[in-house]
């Protein structure tokens, strides 16, 4: 990394340490337009008016939503949440000022402001005013879209022009479901079914926004896409829809980070994240989540209840999913790859850090029909506090599949001894070609270790971070440098007063 | 600079050290030779602040400063240098990463500036090249896969980067051949012979000696100092042994 980086993150973190011991722990004055509190059938048909949204819309979202009052919650997580009240949460908020821009300049000063505190503008202010990379050296060789994603309303989308001229389509999915009905409704639903789980279907029927994207046929997109998400809004679930469409022979890179204010109650986000790739097609899809964590004695914090799903349809298609999870009370996340097409590749890179009361159950699935598909698994947790974290993953392999193969890497960390690792890897194999490999190792971070990194001069907190990220390389280096740097540091903060 | 008065210390409630008085002044060199489990390493350790070492009673101090009452990151800081007996491997951590970091938490501590990605470089490959270590080796992980006389050498390159006042050095010599000893002896001459630092060289062997000239050796027996003398108490010590100077 490079100094002018390192400066420009340091004032950044500096401006947002101001703030309590939680960097994003503040809530903004903007006012909110709501709906009504609860969840009934007028609650859905509110956010699909608010959304102008087509019939066959508003009907897919009643029918989830009929659905959904049928079906439980899951409970075979190794998490303990508490009962959550459907009715006592608001499903829909948007900031009143809600501009239609082109760039972030014209958006609501007080929106930037919050940016600002969030960090944001270390990369974004300058690329989003078109400065290219390497020329203050310290900015990769490459722009950032940015979809801005405000409590649930998109609030601006930058850089449309460059990109429709690619042909690439990026748009708020309240968008693409007008303008671009038939490609919405060819995929929505179809990667992760509007019945597949609990919270899969009550987002089905109050989503409220998110990001569509499009690449068109051998087009490489000509920047990183990247949707910052933000709730804002007290008691309002975050309810995030995002479909990612990568036709034959494109690549796109998508990065998405979280950030969270702090609040006492409980909140609640369930999103849906949907990816397709046809022939040839190859799609990264990183994830930084620092929703607010709740306090060190666990009261508060986010319920992170995610699925995230990619077809890999076409020959030779590719999806790479990246994530590093530092926040939440709650994390229950599966990204996972459907391997249809012969010889497509799924990869899960993983960074789960849980400490106090954190609770977190991610891992993969791995779903191999085509022939010659291949997978790779690295999962890094990192427990600290008195928080549990549990890698659940799983490798199927269907009869039909020839020569398939896996690599499992699953590594737990842990820091002081009231902390849980837990490791549950399901293996179903029904083609003897298959070759599966499973590596699981669980650790310490040793004294010598510590004291080593002492003796040079770093603070327990320091050499902590420094262990730490040592452990979570191979998983951070897969990130996009926007984020690697940040995340690097999101896991040094996510650990305080885990040692001493 | 640093004054040992009257030290006691247990490991698991062992007493180890026994009341040992040592003094060292800036510009000398001092060997501490002695049979095995006479508190040698445990002398290393305590003064530079490793958790379990206990002090019981007895003080240090260090340019006038309470030694034992700093952290062990503030004893680098304030100029204190651990060479490892066993460097260890820190997997994913790049060799670079982990000196620049160190160093600049030990700046940044005494009110210094940072040291750029491209200052803290040139400093680095100074080091490693005068110690006779490829750069590559500089930016793997710290001594991941590195061979005890890599690792030692190691050592020596972290010392010239970090540039201390004071080095503690255990059993540095152990696993060097005689051309990695010639180059670690040279290094720690380089480095640390000046006369505004000091070293503590913990050995063994007269073998080091050789190389490093000390201007005094101490006998180190029992937890205490039993015999002091100049460069010729250690050759006087490699022909007879310590079981003699014992008696």
């Amino acid at each position: 990394m490079s100094d002018d980086m390192d400066i420009k993150d340091k004032a950044a973190w500096d401006a947002a340490e101001r703030v309590a011991d939680y960097e994003h722990g503040w809530s903004s004055d903007i006012e909110t337009d709501f709906a009504p509190k609860g969840l009934t059938e007028d609650t859905v048909r509110f956010i699909s008016a608010k959304k102008n949204e087509p019939e066959w819309m508003l009907e897919w979202r009643l029918k989830a939503f009929a659905s959904w009052k049928m079906m439980t919650p899951p409970d075979w997580a190794k998490l303990n949440v508490p009962p959550i009240d459907y009715q006592d949460a608001y499903y829909y908020a948007e900031p009143k000022a809600k501009p239609k821009l082109g760039s972030l300049d014209e958006v609501d000063p007080e929106i930037l402001r919050i940016y600002e505190k969030l960090g944001i503008p270390i990369a974004e202010q300058k690329l989003l005013a078109g400065v290219e990379g390497g020329e203050d050296g310290g900015l990769p060789q490459r722009r950032v879209a940015v979809d801005a994603v405000f409590d649930s309303v998109s609030v601006a989308t930058t850089f449309r022009a460059e990109l429709e001229r690619a042909g690439v389509i990026f748009r708020s999915i309240s968008e693409a479901i007008k303008e671009y009905p038939e490609l919405v409704k060819k995929w929505l639903g179809k990667i992760v079914p509007m019945h597949d789980n609990y919270f899969a279907t009550l987002n089905c029927a109050v989503f409220s926004d998110g990001t569509f994207v499009y690449i068109p046929e051998g087009v490489r997109c000509p920047m990183e896409l990247s949707t910052y998400f933000r709730i804002n809004a007290e008691n309002t679930g975050q309810f995030e829809r995002t479909l990612i469409i990568a036709d034959k022979g494109s690549y796109v890179s998508y990065l998405e980070g979280c950030t969270a204010p702090m609040r006492d109650e409980n909140q609640l986000h369930a999103a849906v994240v949907e990816l397709v790739a046809l022939d040839d097609a190859e799609i990264k899809y990183s994830t930084v989540q620092n929703w607010y964590p709740g306090d060190a004695e666990g009261k508060g914090g986010i319920y992170n209840f995610v699925t995230k799903r990619a077809l890999c349809q076409g020959r030779n298609s590719k999806v790479s999913w990246t994530q590093v999870e530092t926040g939440s009370a709650v994390t229950w996340k599966y990204p996972s790859c459907v391997l249809n097409g012969e010889n497509s590749v799924g990869e899960f890179y993983s960074v789960a850090v849980t400490n106090n009361y954190q609770q977190a159950d991610t891992g993969t699935k791995m779903i191999h029909n085509g022939k010659g598909s291949r997978s790779t698994i690295v999962s890094k947790g990192i427990s600290a506090g008195h928080s549990n974290n549990t890698y659940r993953g799983l490798v199927r392999v269907a009869p039909n599949a020839e020569g398939v193969r896996n690599f499992t890497q699953c590594d737990s960390l842990l820091l002081g001894s009231l902390s849980g690792a837990h490791t549950v890897p399901y293996i179903e194999v029904r083609n003897p070609s298959a070759q599966i490999e499973h590596e699981a190792t669980t650790s310490k971070i040793s004294d010598d270790q510590m004291f080593y990194a002492m003796a040079r001069g770093l603070n327990a907190e320091e050499a902590v971070t420094l262990i730490v990220n040592g452990f979570a390389k191979e998983v951070l280096q897969q990130l996009p440098m926007e984020f690697a740097v940040e995340a690097q540091k999101l896991l040094g903060i996510s650990l305080e007063g885990s040692v001493g | 600079m640093l004054q040992i008065t009257k030290l006691h210390a247990n490991v698991a409630d062992k007493p180890i050290l026994k009341g040992l008085t040592l003094s060292l002044n800036a510009g000398e060199i001092h060997a501490i030779m002695g049979p095995n489990g006479a508190g040698k390493s445990t002398l290393g350790y305590v003064l530079s602040g490793r958790p379990g070492y206990e002090v019981t009673e007895g003080s240090v101090t260090f340019n006038g400063q309470d030694l034992l009452a700093l952290e062990p990151h503030e004893r680098a800081a304030a100029g204190l240098f651990l060479g490892f007996q066993y460097p260890v491997e820190i997997p994913g951590v790049s060799n670079v990463r982990f000196l620049r970091e160190a160093l600049n938490a030990q700046r940044k501590s005494r009110g210094e500036a940072p040291l750029s990605g491209a200052e803290f470089l040139k400093v680095a490959r100074e080091q490693a090249t005068a110690l006779g270590m490829d750069m590559d080796m500089l930016k793997r992980p710290v001594n991941v896969g590195f061979s005890g006389g890599e690792k030692k050498r190691n050592e020596m390159v972290q010392m010239g980067i970090i540039n201390p006042a004071l080095a503690i050095l255990d059993e540095t010599d152990s696993g060097l051949d005689i051309d990695a000893l010639r180059i670690v002896g040279d290094g720690i001459n380089r480095i640390m012979r000046k006369p505004d630092k000091a070293v503590l060289l913990i050995t063994h062997y007269q073998r080091l000696l050789d190389y490093v000239k000390p201007d005094f050796v101490h006998v180190l027996a029992d937890g205490r100092i039993t015999r002091t003398g100049g460069p010729e108490l250690a050759l006087e010590l490699e022909r007879d042994g310590y079981k003699e100077l014992a008696a």
